[in-house]
């Protein structure tokens, strides 16, 4: 059993009791909502007569169903408009804080948190989203959950969790050229599997991290999920430190260094216990590409797509499931496989570092001709920061549309979607079978720089080889 | 609350492992304020795909209730639609190799019961199914096993859910609830909170 780690010393600050389960009451510092998963959660808090009990730790915004052209309301989509109005009015009558299209404030939920400061070390998180992991990185307990875990959040700021284990993920050394954070998450993925994460808190360590921005951080804890961990976390520094450092919701004046004082102290200790360490190479990382169905299906994007016997028989059905889906031939090379459509945004991949990152490659070039193109900030402050910096004209001028703020393609809630079997090469998170909204859509998720790759080759290419040119 | 000590009735096996939350209920259908009309859409692109003979299409496995599925069924996303619309579809029980964490604790919180088998267990149960769509399946909290015609296989589950479904305790709402003093001591003790400038203005 683990001891002596950030994640013990968190469970352990903010635990209430024990239910009769045999579970622990785990107070939620931060309560993250949005229009997907929370409509439901108040119904059920009419139902009950419950109130919302910490209105002021509840933060709403819009991100999955939101239109990335046309936001004019009410919306095209009737759906959509009828779970904003949901959303709004829910917010209004609870008095929660809830960051609306053109509040300047608006976004990605997993972005805007982190970008006002909301988001600190030490903390619990919770969001019924399961990429509320992202938050980790600034040393934060952050857990996925269900609608029915939204209203008990909401009406007693409590859940009902039961402890998980503790794995160290060690990577050290320096990040070779067009190597970056998401290949890094891809090949952890690749190595302990989808579901290797199963039972454990992942704890991100070493050089590498230590060497990585906040947003590459949170780029690493966001696809903990994917590698079947309920939250993954980086102990906070003075990277964190800086980072946060006067935004908006971060502590001023004195409690600025009691803040700090305290943070130092959750990190894990020296000697702290964990269930589990596993070692990673950087030098050994490469970027990295999915040719398959899961996350977990990644190869260097100079390997060919694995033929099934030389996969382990565990992984062989999925395998065949997914030549058959992606119609695929064992054996042949991913680099030069055609796209149609090339996506950089989402949670995982559309804060300002990764879009500056994205626009390195794009300047000068041109999008291939075929190939649709677009770039989707995480965030309306994203948006804006990037357009201070030219980045936009950046991208229009290689072909790249630029939109507003959301969650886009990553998933098929709003107008952004695949047709029939097309192939998009993405910086998102999941490729999972219809995930980008055909049902026969193909998805290989990459890093944001290999997607600017993939959009100018019209095919699978590798990053490298443009740091070269 | 109900206390679920039993789920007994006809089972339907679904073959396949990492069934994810995009398949179980298709991002397009997350267009909703209430889980009422999600039975109808649970795996709409599989069954679209296959015609017709998608399990929880074919004639035989009408009116089912417990499902059987493989290894990691429900990763993804942390969506209660999943768990949802396959219980609106008329699924009271789940029994699987293994399962994603949020969609186990998800089906907790809903009252669906999953329990875990061995590959062989679980496989053995699929075939039964598929050979004989009518024989009465039992599944039993209590002994911790599943019965089903001649075939009676080991199950396990967390013993803290198995508790809760025996006792009636599965929703925690109210258990939530109800500790109130402690939670505000709780809350007292957070260095963040008395720092806190969150308050809206
Ligand atoms: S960007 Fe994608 S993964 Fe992230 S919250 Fe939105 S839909 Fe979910």
């Amino acid at each position: 059993m683990s001891k002596g780690t950030l994640f013990d010393k968190v469970w352990d600050l903010h635990t209430v009791g024990t239910l009769p389960s045999g579970e622990t009451q785990l107070f939620i510092g931060l309560h993250l909502i949005h229009e997907v998963t929370s409509p439901q959660a108040f119904a059920m808090l009419r139902d009950r007569q419950l109130k919302v009990l910490f209105p002021q730790r509840t933060v709403a915004t819009v991100d999955h169903i939101v239109p990335t052209e046309n936001q004019a309301r009410p919306f095209v989509d009737v759906l959509a408009e009828e779970m904003m109005q949901a959303l709004e009015k829910s917010c209004a009558e609870h008095k929660i804080r809830f960051y609306n299209i053109g509040s300047g404030n608006q976004g990605i939920v997993h972005v805007i948190a982190p970008e006002q400061g909301l988001t600190q070390p030490g903390m619990t998180i919770a969001c019924g989203d399961s990429h509320t992991s992202t938050h980790g990185a600034f040393g934060a307990i952050a857990f996925g959950i269900g609608t029915s875990q939204v209203r008990d959040v909401l009406a007693s700021q409590t859940l009902a969790l039961s402890k998980l284990k503790v794995r160290r993920i060690e990577i050290n050394g320096q990040l070779p050229p067009g190597v970056y954070a998401k290949d890094v998450t891809l090949h952890v993925i690749r190595q302990l599997g989808v579901k290797g994460g199963v039972g454990y808190a992942y704890e991100y360590a070493g050089t590498t991290i230590e060497a990585m921005s906040m947003e590459e951080r949170m780029t690493v804890c966001n696809m903990s999920i994917e590698g079947g961990a309920r939250c993954g976390y980086v102990n906070p520094d003075q990277v964190t430190f800086d980072y946060l450092k006067d935004r908006d919701f971060a502590p001023k004046g004195e409690n600025w260094d009691k803040a700090i004082a305290w943070w130092q102290q959750i990190r894990s200790d020296a000697d702290a216990v964990y269930d589990d360490v596993v070692t990673f190479d950087a030098a050994d990382i490469p970027p990295t590409v999915t040719w398959g169905i899961t996350p977990g299906q990644g190869i260097g994007v100079d390997e060919v797509i694995p033929k099934p016997e030389n996969l382990p028989p565990s992984d062989q059905a999925i395998a065949s499931e997914a030549y058959r889906y992606m119609e695929f031939t064992p054996g042949t090379p991913i680099e030069g496989t055609k796209v149609d459509v090339c996506f950089i945004g989402s949670c995982t991949n559309g804060r300002l570092t990764d879009l500056r990152e994205a626009a390195k490659f794009a300047q000068g070039r041109k999008v291939a001709a075929g190939v649709k193109a677009f770039v989707v900030p995480g965030s309306e402050r994203v948006k804006q920061a990037a357009e201070a910096e030219g980045l936009d004209q950046i991208f229009r001028e290689a072909g790249f549309e630029w939109r507003e703020a959301g969650c886009s393609m990553c998933l098929a809630m709003n107008p952004d979607k695949l047709q029939g079997n097309q192939i998009s090469a993405s910086s998102s998170n999941r490729n999972f079978k219809g995930r980008q909204g055909s049902s026969t859509g193909r998805t290989l998720l990459m890093s944001p720089a290999m997607v600017v790759a993939a959009a100018v080759n019209g095919k699978v290419a590798d990053v490298r080889k443009l740091i070269e040119a | 609350m109900s206390k679920i000590h039993k789920v007994s009735g006809r089972g339907i096996p679904l073959v396949g492992g990492d069934i994810d939350t995009d398949r179980i209920i298709p991002a397009r259908f997350l267009r909703c304020v209430t889980f009422d009309g999600l039975g109808q859409q649970v795996f709409a692109d599989d069954r679209q795909q296959l015609n017709g003979n998608h399990p929880f299409d074919l004639p035989q496995y009408q009116g089912a209730n417990i499902l059987v599925v493989n290894e990691n069924f429900g990763c993804g996303s942390s969506r209660e639609h999943a768990p949802q619309a396959i219980a609106k579809w008329g699924i009271q029980a789940i029994v699987g190799e293994s399962f994603a964490e949020i969609f186990l604790g998800n089906c907790v919180a809903i009252g669906v019961p999953c329990v875990t088998a061995t590959p062989e267990a679980v496989t053995q149960l699929q075939q039964l199914l598929q050979q004989n769509s009518q024989v009465e399946i039992i599944m039993d909290l209590g002994s911790l096993k599943v019965h089903g015609g001649d075939l009676t296989i080991d199950v396990n589950m967390n013993e803290g859910s198995r508790q809760s479904f025996i006792n009636g305790s599965w929703d925690n709402c109210g258990q939530l609830i109800a500790n109130s003093d402690q939670i505000g001591a709780t809350a007292a003790k957070l260095p963040y909170l008395q720092w806190d400038n969150s308050a809206i203005a």
